[in-house]
C-alpha cells in the first residue's frame, strides 16, 4: 500500500508495465483556432505490474481519452497523439498494425462503460467473448475458444454460464453486462486490464459487487488495474494510487490513502468537499425553524398507491400498497434501485399517471376524483423537474421559451409579462438572462438542469418533485444544483420530493426519507435515523454499498460484503 | 407468435375483401361494353345482348359481386350455351374473352413473373448491399462518388429506357443475347437464365440505388455504435469488424425493405414484362384491362394483393427474426 511506484527498487527486474511520458492529444474541432481540442495535455505516469491506479477527473477531464490512448485507440479517428504510451514493454504510438492487434485484448484490455451498447446486439455472449479469444488464440478451436468463454463468464459470477454464454446482450441485466464485459477482458489473461467508468451506470449493490470482483480478479491474478472513473468513491477502496486529472492535465498524483485524506491541490479538495457523504450528520438548516408543526394537515397524502402495467398480455405491478405523506415546508426523499417503482410513484403524485388503485389527496381534494378541468389549476401548484436534462427540453425552442411556455399556458400574463417573468426565473435559477434566446445545445448539464428547475418554477408551485434531478452531473455541478434546491426550498417554502438512487444525495437534502424496493416501500423515518439505525435488512445491504472516502473503512466494508 | 400470425392473416383477408369490392366497383364506372368487347366487332345488337346475358351482366351490381364471393367459396357452374361448365373453388370466374377459368390463367402466368422478381432481386441485392458496403468503407472518396452516380443514374432512369437501350446494345448490336423470350424454367434452365438476364438487369438497375443508400447509411451508423469500439479495442481486424458486426447490423432494414419490394415486383413488373414480352401477371392486367375483362382483372388484381399483403407480412416476421429485441405483437 505504501510502495511508491517510481520509488521501485531494481526496475530492470520489474519494468513497469505501464509508461506514459508526455502524452498529449488534439482532436481536430471547429471554433478552437488553428490547434483543435486539446484534450490531454502532457501527462506522465507509471504503473508497476499487479498494481491499481484511478484516474479521476469530472466530465471532459480527459481522462477517457487517456484510456484510449492506452491501446492506442485514437489511431485512424484524426485525432493527434504526441508523446510516448508504453504499454508491457511495446511503443504503442509508434507499433504497426499487427503488434497493436496483439497488444489490444492480449496483453492489456479495455471494459468499456455503457454496458448496453458495448456488445453487439445480434450475436450470443458467449460468442463475442470466444470470437475476441480466437483473435488472439488463433490454433484455438471454436469448441476450446467457446468453452474459455463459458469458464471467463462463470469466473466473473454469471450464474448458470454454459446456459447464459448463450443468451444475447439484451437478456442480461445491466450489472450482468457488465460483468460479460470484464469476463471479455480477462477471457486472454491480459497483463492490465483498463476499466472505463465501470460502474457509472449501475445500482448500488451491483456497483459494489463489479468493484468487488475487480478486486478479487487482481489479487488471484495479478493483472494491473487502471481506473477510470469520475466517483471518488469508487477509487477509495479499488486502487493503490489515484492521479487527479482536470482540463487535460494531472493536478495532483499520489498513494489514494493520501489523497483522499490529506489532498494537496486545491482542485482536489473541492473535488471532495463537493461529493455527498452518506455518514455526513446534517448542519441544522434554518430552515428547520420555518419548518410545519406535526399537527399542521399535510400538503400531499398518498395512500394505498398501486400501479400495473400490462405488456404483452403480462401484468406487472410497479407499485403495490405504497402510502406517504409530504407536510409543507418539508423534503421527502425516495430511494431505491432502478426498477424499484420510485419515478412512478413520482409521476403518479403529479398525476402525470393515473394509479390502478389509491388516492392521492392534495390539500385535501382527492386529485383522482377531479376532471382534467377541475385539475388544471392544481397543475401549476404540482410541478416535476426531470432526470435528463438533455431531454426534457426542447431541443428546437429556447430556453426561454421553454421557461415561457408554462406562463403562457396559464394565459395570466401578456406578452411582455410573460417573458419579463421568464428572465426572472432564469435570473432567479443562477442564469443570465440575455440568455433567453439561446438554446439547450449551449449549455452544460448543469446549466441545462437549472433551466429545468426554472421551468418548473414558473407556475409558482408549492410541491417540486424531483426525479433523479443531479444523477446526470459532475460532482461539483451536483454541489451547486443541491445547493440551488436548498436555496429555493428556503425562500420560498418549496415542498418537496427527491427522488434519486444516490444515498448520499438524498441524505444532504432530506428531512424524512423513505427507501422503496420492488415496488414497495420498506422503510420510512426521519433521514438520520433510517442513516444510521436502519431497521430493514434491505437498506442495510444498501448503504454497507455505498462507497466511501477512507480507503481503510472502505477495505473493512469489503471484507463485510465478502464474508456475508 | 401464433397469435400474431393469426391476427395479421385476418387483417390480410379484410383487406383482400375490401380491394375486390373496390375493383368491382370501379369496374361499373369506368368505360366500355365487355359484352360488345367480348363478343367482337362484326355482333349485332341481338348477338351482344344475347352475351350480355350469358355474362350475367343484366344481373344488379351488388347480386354480381356476391355470385362472385360465392364462387370464391363454392364454386360455380356457367352456361356455355351449348353445355355447362364446372368452374371449381376457388373461383374467381372465367375471362369474358375466351371463357378460360381466371385461375388457370393465373397458374400459367405466376412462374413467368416469379422467375423475373425473384431473379431481379438477387441482381438487386448484390448490386445494392455491394456497392452500398463499398461506399460506406471509401465514404468520401472517390469510389464513393462514382458508385453514387452510377446507382442514381440507373434509379432515375424509367426502367422502358433502360430496357430498351440494353436491348438495343446486346441484342440488336452486339448480338450477345437472345431477344428474351420466356422459357419454362422446368425446360431449360440455362435458356430461361439468359432469356431473362436482360429483364433482370433493368429492374436491378432501377432498384439497387434505394438499397445502396439503405446499406450505406446503415452500415455507417453501425459503425459508430460502442460494441464496434469494444472490436477494435480487442484487436479484432477491421475486415472482420465490418463483415461480421458492421454487415450484420445494417442488415435488418434492408431485409425489411427487400420482402415488401419482391411483393410489389409482383404487380408492378408489368412495364419490364411488356417491354420485353414477358407473358406475366402485369401482362395479364393491362391486358385484361384494355378489354374489360371483369374476371381477370379481378383476379388478377387480388393476385397481386395477396403477393403484396404477405409480402409485407413476411418482411415484419423477417425484421424480428434478424433483429431478436424485436418482438411481434
Amino acid at each position: 500500500m505504501t510502495t511508491e511506484l517510481d520509488a521501485t527498487p531494481g526496475r530492470a527486474a520489474t519494468a513497469p508495465l505501464v509508461e506514459v511520458d508526455g502524452l498529449a492529444v488534439t482532436f481536430p474541432g471547429a471554433g478552437s483556432g488553428d490547434g483543435g481540442v486539446r484534450a490531454v495535455d502532457g501527462l506522465s505516469f507509471t504503473l508497476a505490474p499487479g498494481r491499481a491506479l484511478g484516474i479521476v477527473g469530472e466530465s471532459g477531464s480527459g481522462k477517457s481519452t487517456v484510456a484510449a490512448a492506452l491501446l492506442d485507440l485514437h489511431r485512424g479517428t484524426g485525432a493527434r497523439v504526441a508523446g510516448t504510451v508504453r504499454v508491457g514493454g511495446l511503443d504503442v504510438l509508434a507499433a504497426p498494425e499487427p503488434q497493436l492487434r496483439r497488444l489490444r485484448g492480449g496483453t492489456a484490455a479495455m471494459v468499456f462503460q455503457d454496458p448496453l451498447s458495448s456488445l453487439d446486439p445480434y450475436y450470443a455472449v458467449g460468442d463475442q467473448i470466444a470470437e475476441v479469444y480466437r483473435v488472439h488464440r488463433p490454433d484455438a478451436s471454436r469448441r476450446e475458444a467457446r468453452a474459455r468463454a463459458v469458464a471467463a463468464l462463470d469466473r466473473v459470477g454469471i450464474a448458470d454460464a454454459a446456459r447464459r454464454a448463450r443468451s444475447r446482450p439484451h437478456e442480461f441485466s445491466g450489472g450482468m453486462r457488465q460483468r460479460a464485459l470484464i469476463a471479455m477482458a480477462l477471457v486472454c489473461e491480459p497483463r492490465l486490464v483498463i476499466a472505463d467508468e465501470p460502474t457509472t451506470a449501475l445500482d448500488v449493490t451491483v456497483q459494489a459487487q463489479i468493484l468487488d470482483l475487480l478486486h478479487e480478479l487482481r489479487e488471484g491474478t495479478g493483472m494491473g488495474l487502471i481506473l477510470v472513473t469520475h466517483d471518488l468513491g469508487v477509487v477509495a477502496g479499488s486502487v493503490d494510487e489515484v492521479l487527479v486529472m482536470r482540463a487535460g492535465r494531472a493536478v495532483e498524483q499520489g498513494p489514494v490513502g493520501e489523497v483522499l485524506s490529506a489532498p494537496a491541490a486545491g482542485y482536489t479538495q473541492q473535488l471532495l468537499a463537493a461529493v455527498p457523504r452518506v455518514d455526513a450528520v446534517r448542519e441544522p438548516r434554518p430552515a428547520a425553524a420555518v419548518r410545519a408543526a406535526p399537527d399542521e394537515p399535510p400538503l400531499l397524502e398518498a395512500s394505498g398507491l398501486r400501479r400495473e402495467f400490462v405488456r404483452r398480455g403480462a401484468r406487472t405491478r410497479a407499485v403495490e400498497d405504497v402510502s406517504l405523506t409530504v407536510r409543507p415546508g418539508e423534503t421527502l426523499g425516495l430511494v431505491g434501485e432502478s426498477g424499484s417503482g420510485k419515478t412512478t410513484v413520482g409521476r403518479m403524485l403529479v398525476r402525470l399517471l393515473g394509479p390502478t388503485a389509491g388516492t392521492v389527496r392534495y390539500r385535501g381534494r382527492d386529485l383522482g376524483a377531479l376532471g382534467e378541468r377541475a385539475l388544471r389549476p392544481l397543475r401549476g401548484e404540482l410541478q416535476m423537474v426531470f432526470q435528463d436534462p438533455v431531454s426534457s427540453l426542447n431541443p428546437r425552442r429556447s430556453i426561454g421559451e421553454s421557461v415561457a411556455d408554462p406562463l403562457r399556458a396559464a394565459g395570466e400574463l401578456d406578452d411582455a409579462g410573460v417573458v419579463r417573468r421568464a428572465k426572472e426565473l432564469l435570473e432567479r435559477v443562477g442564469l443570465d438572462p440575455a440568455w433567453y434566446h439561446r438554446y439547450p445545445h449551449e449549455f452544460s448539464g448543469g446549466q441545462r438542469q437549472r433551466v429545468g428547475i426554472a421551468r418548473a418554477l414558473a407556475p409558482s408551485p408549492r410541491l417540486l418533485v424531483c426525479d433523479e434531478p443531479v444523477s446526470a452531473l459532475d460532482v461539483t455541478t451536483q454541489a451547486q444544483v443541491l445547493d440551488l434546491l436548498g436555496e429555493l426550498r428556503r425562500e420560498l417554502g418549496l415542498s418537496m420530493i427527491f427522488i434519486a438512487h444516490d444515498l448520499a444525495v438524498v441524505r444532504a437534502v432530506s428531512d424524512r426519507v423513505a427507501v422503496m424496493r420492488a415496488g414497495r416501500i420498506v422503510e420510512e423515518g426521519p433521514v438520520d435515523t433510517v442513516y444510521e439505525r436502519p431497521e430493514h435488512p434491505y437498506t442495510k445491504g444498501l448503504l454497507a454499498a455505498v462507497p466511501v472516502l477512507d480507503p481503510r473503512v472502505a477495505g473493512d466494508m469489503r471484507r463485510v460484503r465478502s464474508a456475508a | 407468435m401464433t397469435g400474431y400470425v393469426l391476427r395479421r392473416l385476418g387483417g390480410a383477408l379484410i383487406v383482400l375483401f375490401l380491394l375486390s369490392a373496390l375493383v368491382y366497383l370501379l369496374f361499373y364506372v369506368a368505360p366500355g361494353d365487355p359484352a360488345k368487347l367480348a363478343c367482337g366487332p362484326r355482333c349485332n345488337a341481338e348477338q351482344i345482348r344475347q352475351v350480355r346475358g350469358q355474362l350475367g351482366l343484366n344481373e344488379p351490381l351488388l347480386t354480381q359481386y356476391l355470385h362472385f364471393l360465392q364462387g370464391l367459396v363454392t364454386g360455380r357452374d356457367y352456361s356455355t350455351g351449348t353445355g355447362v361448365l364446372h368452374c371449381d373453388a376457388p373461383c374467381f370466374g372465367l375471362s369474358y374473352q375466351n371463357d378460360q377459368p381466371v385461375t388457370e390463367l393465373l397458374a400459367a402466368r405466376l412462374p413467368v413473373t416469379a422467375s423475373l422478381a425473384w431473379g431481379a432481386m438477387v441482381l438487386w441485392l448484390l448490386l445494392g448491399v455491394g456497392t452500398g458496403l463499398l461506399s460506406a468503407l471509401r465514404r468520401g472518396g472517390l469510389t464513393e462518388r462514382v458508385l453514387t452516380v452510377f446507382t442514381l443514374t440507373g434509379s432515375a432512369t424509367p426502367v422502358f429506357i433502360t430496357g430498351l437501350l440494353l436491348l438495343m446494345v446486346f441484342c440488336a448490336y452486339l448480338q450477345w443475347l437472345p431477344f428474351p423470350s420466356y422459357v419454362p424454367l422446368s425446360e431449360d434452365p440455362e435458356q430461361w437464365a439468359w432469356n431473362l438476364l436482360l429483364p433482370w438487369t433493368a429492374l436491378a438497375l432501377l432498384e439497387s440505388a434505394k438499397y445502396a443508400r439503405l446499406t450505406r447509411s446503415s452500415t455507417l451508423e453501425t459503425l459508430a455504435e460502442d460494441h464496434i469500439r469494444t472490436f477494435r479495442a480487442y484487436g479484432v481486424r477491421e475486415r472482420t469488424v465490418i463483415g461480421r458486426h458492421a454487415l450484420r447490423g445494417a442488415l435488418p432494414p434492408v431485409i425489411a425493405l427487400n420482402a415488401i419490394d419482391l411483393g410489389t415486383m409482383f404487380g408492378g413488373a408489368m412495364l419490364t414484362e411488356t417491354l420485353f414480352g414477358l407473358p406475366g401477371l402485369g401482362q395479364l392486367l393491362v391486358h385484361s384491362v384494355r378489354t374489360v375483362d371483369l374476371p381477370v382483372v379481378v383476379g388478377t388484381v387480388l393476385g397481386i394483393g395477396t403477393a403484396v399483403v404477405l409480402a409485407n407480412a413476411v418482411a415484419d416476421v423477417l425484421y424480428a427474426l434478424a433483429d431478436r429485441r424485436v418482438t411481434l405483437t
